[in-house]
């Protein structure tokens, strides 16, 4: 079950990024920056939590989850810290997925040769 | 030529452009998309039962992972053929994100690792962290003026 709803949600958000390209002719670096930028605000009203909840890699798979762990990492610190807090801790939760993507990505750019 | 001639050409040429597939192109997306996640929640479940990891944990190591995975594909130049037939499918997961990454490092390889992988690297991954980034930044100040008000 809980595979069946991480399927169905995963690809229902993936429905909507191509909408956006089909019928919006949006580039897919525009797709990605406003999901990124609705992860944060559906965060902001909790409402992304509830989407975890309930669809489990559904929700933190797409790239929208990268906005709400931006935010989630910013509020963790702002609580203790107030304003500069929220500088400090916006990458903590994002920081597995940035540096690895940076390092696998450079190592990969090493090893192999570009195709096409 | 004038403005009007060009309104002429659009409208004539318009007939002559493929129709976009919709309802197909959708399909697509959410078949590939879905699949990805269906396979990230079964890493993200063997996360949990193997290493003991809480289900708010498991989601970094599964990403990853994820992250990993897709950057040996686009090494091999598996994920742009994938990329190809699911559009937003392979693009809204995090997996796009780190090929966006792998691919753009590999594309400016002749150019040197320094200037050409380095630099280029985030060239389009670069807008997702500025605009994530920038709007986790204000929304946090709305969310921590909020909670100073009430």
């Amino acid at each position: 079950m809980e595979y069946f709803l991480a399927f169905a949600v995963g690809g229902a958000i993936c429905v909507i990024g191509q909408l956006l390209l089909d019928i919006f002719k949006l580039t897919p670096a525009h797709v990605m920056s406003s999901f990124v930028v609705s992860g944060a605000i559906l965060d902001g009203f909790g409402i992304y939590d509830k989407l975890i909840e309930f669809a489990g890699a559904g929700a933190t798979v797409p790239i929208t989850s990268f906005g709400h762990s931006l935010l989630h990492g910013a509020m963790q610190k702002g609580e203790e810290h107030g304003f500069i807090g929220i500088g400090m801790g916006i990458f903590q939760l994002t920081s597995a997925g940035i540096s690895s993507a940076i390092v696998f990505g450079f190592i990969v750019a090493i090893l192999f040769k570009p195709k096409g | 030529m004038s403005l009007h001639d060009q309104e002429q050409y659009s409208k004539n040429i318009k007939n002559y452009h493929p129709k976009t597939p919709y309802v197909w192109n959708s399909l697509k997306a959410f078949l590939v998309g879905g699949a990805i996640c269906a396979f990230g929640q079964g890493i993200q479940n063997f996360y949990m039962s193997v290493f003991d990891f809480s289900e708010k944990n498991a989601g970094n190591p599964t990403v990853a992972t994820l992250i990993l995975i897709s950057a040996l594909l686009t090494g091999f130049g598996v994920y742009d053929k994938i990329g190809q037939f699911a559009g937003a499918g392979s693009a809204v997961p995090v997996t796009g994100f780190a090929n966006s990454i792998t691919s753009a490092a590999l594309e400016h390889k002749s150019e040197g690792i320094v200037l050409g992988v380095a630099t280029n690297m985030f060239k389009l991954a670069g807008s997702v962290i500025v605009f994530g980034v920038v709007a986790a930044y204000l929304v946090g100040i709305v969310r921590l003026i909020f909670r100073a008000l009430l």
